[in-house]
């Protein structure tokens, strides 16, 4: 074995091979970077290259790629509040507010260097473990994964900040919104409104994106400054490579815990950064400042995600049957090389299987380091007025909704999703339990029922499930007693008291979703009903709860980071550019993507920016460039308009 | 024998358009055109690699060797995708689509969703597939003899769905009588393999690829017993042994030596109509049938150049298998017969599905 290591190596490190790696982590990166394009955009890039091309060097451009999607999407979380992809979800929480903070630099550093970490402590972990990681991936079973998607809800129990009702409640609405579409036992249409687009359910992109990148547009839009409120920008690259190293007992813990989630199929890459990101707030002794900018929330999800994509190795070689989204893809690559996975992987083609850790791991090295030294220059945009910065972040959200399904409904979706995530903002309801009911509904329903058919009521005595459970209970008990200091909505306004209507109206929506789901549960057969009846179930008494405790003047539920405008009468504007977001859709619906956006860049830049014309041309050309070479590059698709195809 | 005439017919076809080739470049050039290839599944699938496999080997033989793009609407099963197709495809040849089993099933069931027909297109390839069904050594069965014990128990099989590819699959155990209890929701049939792999399946089937990649190797360590292929039915209904497994019975086989009689009625009719419509011709490149003739004489001849190319079955791997590739107006009319559906096979098919599986229509 250790001799086919190490001839593996020197492979890797030959000349060719090296050039091909370093042209997937380059690709790798742009992908990561853009936000809603992942692993699928890569591939096609990468695509017309493999043909002919050698397996060893194949596999490894196509690791490279993969690999670097969890270090690149840490530029939007850190710097725009943006969940770059699912596995940089948890990075918002903390890296965000330090780039507020002037700390950009910092964090992107931290990030960078603990992703480098995470993934090389998870291709070691995983040259070891392939050798015998069959019985591992196969005692999990459909229960022990049903349990494992409870530990992630239970996650809930940590992010609620304040109010833990206010967190179920939304972690309940998330699962609603997670089961619109078809059952999965039954095949039936559940809360589809007869709307095609939503047979398939609301795209994660769409959702994310919509539940926190409008919100923090029009937040600091409505703020006016820069998106770092101080200058000059403190802390640099250095200091975050310092944090790092301050905790590495830390960056072990979470780089072996993203290797075993990860390797376990069906979960994959979309809990692991929240599990990780609870794990070091239960064993820090100092929490006060997770949520508000500490560098400990960036380490442990950036070391988890990246040892992810090692672990999510696992079964893609040993079963074909892939560990995260991304790993679909590779393997995809895989068979179009002629490589079938499976045992033959750890048997007879051993020296393929180190060839893939091995660039796994410099993919890792190659791809962190190169996102370093573009840290600092990048945190500079923290700097610049955001009303500039602005029309850029709403064509990239809008751009990367658009490739969840290519349908003109992923927009209309994305400004419902953005009109919910702003008021859920405004009244505090913690938005990231929404975002982990939502990830994790499919999985849920779907274990749940198969262990059920496949157990019994048994399956609550495996002992998998019992060890599962004993560890949420735990887990929800340490979140319950350390988590409430995390606010990831801001703070409240002084006023808050007076506009407790409002506030009970914003819990009537989900009293609502809640009744209806329950109401369309009601028409299904049981297999399809029973999902929805719970969560149905939880997130109306939730809501009602909250409704309860706002009216009888609890201070932890009551929440509104706008009373004292919206008692003097003087209006946010929030649903203004809401309202303003809603024409781009509608103009692009129209005219199409991108002679949209050539209206939209110099009217906002100009009217809201006050930027001088000449500038604001400039400004249009690059962008709408930009968005048109990257989507040819990668043979994506924009919306056409109504007008375009009438013409030609 | 069939293999060697089709050979044969390709070399001639090939010699034949060699001869002609002035002509048809002269009537049709896609030089500096980008032909769109709508795949209706994700990047990565069984039917996404079939696609990105044949691209490049479609833009070289097509005349004037056009960019080939494939361009993925994953939804609905790929209803979303092939509804979005016949939409708007242009019918100037530069729009394909590659449909799969699970394109076609959902057109013979009628399912409310789909907002195309097949009548509008024409198939220039299609590729076939087989499988194999094979059971948990722990039921002790070796063969049809044994089909009473097997009978005996309530088996567990991990299935995508009940109007997905399994669709045949799940027809002919019911046909056998077997007492199944259908798991439904797997993410793919990998997973329904992992859940065999569990024990939590006692029963499970696989495309040939997958079988021939993972369960071969279960087999030999005796962890799997195969208990029947699924055939190769021809447009006539006629089965017969499955070219990649010549030593294993066909499902046609095996129920005529475990039950003393071959298989006959309405479930019979309708598990060929699915054989043929899901597995017969399980991948297909099709064009709209409004296309004009060169476009389409182009494309078939493109398609006949790739397969009859000397090293086609070696670049094919398993993942194609040792299947003939149907080309040109034998995967057409292939087509037209298999997605017209008598009415009361259709019937007995939603009966069927919404008595043992609660779908609705």
């Amino acid at each position: 074995m250790l001799d086919i290591a190490f001839s593996a190596l020197g492979q890797v490190l030959s000349g060719g091979h090296l050039a091909f790696l370093a042209l997937g982590v380059l690709v790798g990166l742009v992908v990561g970077i853009l936000p809603g394009l992942g692993g699928i955009a890569g591939m096609s890039i990468l695509l017309p290259f493999l043909y002919g091309m050698e397996p060893g060097a194949a596999l490894g451009m196509l690791i490279g790629m993969v690999a670097v999607i969890p270090t690149g999407d840490t530029f939007t979380s850190v710097m725009m509040g943006i969940p770059g992809s699912s596995a940089s979800q948890a990075t918002v929480l903390d890296g965000f507010p330090m780039a507020k903070r002037g700390e950009a630099a910092r964090a992107l550093s931290a990030s960078f260097f603990s992703s480098l970490l995470g993934g090389l402590i998870g291709a070691a972990v995983l040259s070891v473990a392939i050798v015998m990681a069959r019985p591992l991936v196969l005692s999990f079973s459909s229960a022990e994964l049903f349990m494992l998607t409870l530990f992630g809800l239970s996650m809930v129990a940590v992010l609620s900040g304040r109010s833990l009702v206010k967190g179920v409640a939304a972690a309940g609405l998330g699962l609603v919104i997670g089961v619109i579409g078809t059952a999965p036992a039954t095949g039936e249409p559940r809360m589809t409104f007869g709307i095609d687009y939503l047979y398939d359910g609301v795209p994660l992109v769409v959702v994310a994106m919509g539940l926190f990148a409008i919100p923090e547009i029009v937040d600091l839009l409505k703020r006016g400054t820069a998106i770092s409120d101080r200058t000059p920008l403190g802390g640099g690259w250095a200091r975050g490579v310092r944090d790092v190293l301050s905790h590495p007992w830390l960056v072990a813990r979470c780089a072996t815990l993203g290797c075993v989630i990860g390797a376990l199929p069906g979960l994959g890459g979309a809990v692991v950064d929240w599990i990780a990101y609870s794990h070091v707030v239960q064993t820090s002794r100092d929490r006060t400042n997770f949520g508000k900018g500490d560098v400990r929330g960036v380490i442990a999800p950036e070391s988890a995600n990246n040892a992810c994509q090692g672990g999510a190795l696992i079964p893609t070689l040993l079963f074909g049957v892939p560990g995260s989204g991304s790993m679909a893809v590779f393997l995809g690559g895989m068979v179009l090389l002629g490589i079938q996975p499976g045992v033959t992987m750890v048997e007879t083609r051993l020296d393929l299987t180190y060839t893939i850790i091995w660039s796994l791991a410099l993919a890792n090295v190659l791809g962190a380091g190169l996102c370093v030294l573009a840290a600092r220059q990048v945190a500079r945009l923290t700097q610049v007025p955001f009303v500039i910065l602005a029309p850029f972040m709403v064509m990239i959200a809008m751009f990367a909704a658009f490739q969840a399904s290519r349908s003109m409904a992923d927009l209309v979706a994305l400004i419902v999703m953005g009109g919910l995530g702003i008021y859920l903002r405004r009244f505090g309801w913690p938005r990231p339990a929404l975002l982990i009911g939502f990830v994790l509904a499919p999985g849920a329903e779907a274990y749940l029922y198969q262990a059920v058919q496949f157990y019994g009521a048994e399956w609550m005595l495996r002992p998998g499930v019992v060890i599962i459970a004993l560890i949420t209970v735990v887990s929800v008990f340490l979140g319950l007693r350390f988590g409430s200091g995390i606010s990831s909505e801001g703070d409240s306004d002084t006023a808050d008291q007076q506009t407790r209507g409002r506030q009970i109206a914003m819990a009537a929506i989900l009293i609502a979703a809640g009744g209806y789901c329950l109401f369309e549960a009601s028409r299904l057969s049981f297999l399809g009903m029973v999902f929805p009846l719970v969560i149905g179930a939880v997130t109306l008494i939730g809501g009602l709860a909250v409704a309860l405790r706002i009216r009888g003047g609890r201070l932890s539920e009551i929440h509104d980071d706008d009373a004292t405008a919206a008692q003097a009468g003087r209006w946010s504007g929030r649903e203004g550019y809401l309202a303003v977001f809603a024409a781009v859709v509608a103009l692009i619906w129209v005219i199409g993507f991108l002679p949209a956006m050539a209206v939209f860049f110099p009217a906002f830049l100009i009217v809201a920016g006050g930027v001088r014309w000449t500038s604001a041309a400039a400004m249009t050309v690059g962008a709408v460039g930009f968005i048109a070479t990257i989507t040819w590059a990668m043979t994506l698709r924009l919306p056409e308009g109504l007008i375009a195809p009438m013409l030609f | 024998m069939k293999g060697f005439t089709k050979t044969l017919r390709g070399i001639l076809a090939v010699a034949a358009l060699t001869t002609a080739l002035p002509q048809i470049v002269a009537a049709q050039d896609f030089k500096g055109e980008t032909v769109e290839w709508t795949v209706p599944f994700g990047v990565g699938g069984g039917t996404d690699v079939w696609a990105r496999f044949f691209a490049p080997l479609l833009s070289q033989n097509l005349p004037g060797q056009p960019n080939v793009v494939v361009l993925n609407v994953p939804g609905g099963g790929s209803i979303t995708g092939a509804n979005q197709f016949a939409q708007r495809a242009s019918d100037d040849g530069l729009s394909i689509l590659g449909t799969s089993a699970s394109t076609q099933y959902p057109a013979i069931l009628g399912d409310p969703r789909v907002r195309y027909d097949y009548a509008e297109w024409k198939a220039v390839l299609a590729s076939p597939t087989g499988g194999v069904v094979y059971v948990d050594p722990r039921y002790g069965v070796s063969g049809p003899a044994d089909l009473d014990s097997l009978r005996a128990e309530e088996i567990r099989f991990a299935s995508q769905g009940a109007t997905a590819l399994e669709m045949p699959v799940l027809l002919a155990l019911k046909m056998l009588e077997l007492n199944i209890r259908p798991v439904f929701g797997m993410e793919s049939r990998g997973a329904g393999r992992l859940a065999f792999e569990r024990g939590e399946a006692g029963i499970d089937f696989q495309t040939s690829s997958a079988y021939l990649g993972s369960v071969v190797p279960l087999v030999d360590a005796g962890k799997a017993m195969p208990l029947f292929s699924m055939g190769i039915v021809d447009a006539e209904g006629n089965v017969s042994r499955d070219p990649s497994y010549p030593d294993m019975p066909t499902f046609v086989e095996f129920f005529t030596e475990a039950t003393g009689a071959a298989p006959e009625g309405e479930a019979f009719e309708a598990w060929k109509a699915l054989m043929i419509a899901g597995y017969s011709l399980q991948k297909m490149v099709v064009l709209p049938r409004d296309v004009p003739a060169e476009v389409h004489d182009a494309y078939v001849a493109a398609a006949e150049a790739i397969v009859a190319a000397p090293d086609f079955r070696e670049r094919a791997g398993e993942e194609l298998g040792v299947y003939d590739q149907l080309v040109g107006d034998e995967a057409d009319a292939a087509l037209q017969e298999a997605l017209t559906v008598d009415p009361e096979i259709r019937a007995f098919l939603t009966e069927w599905l919404s008595q043992d599986y609660g779908v609705r229509f």
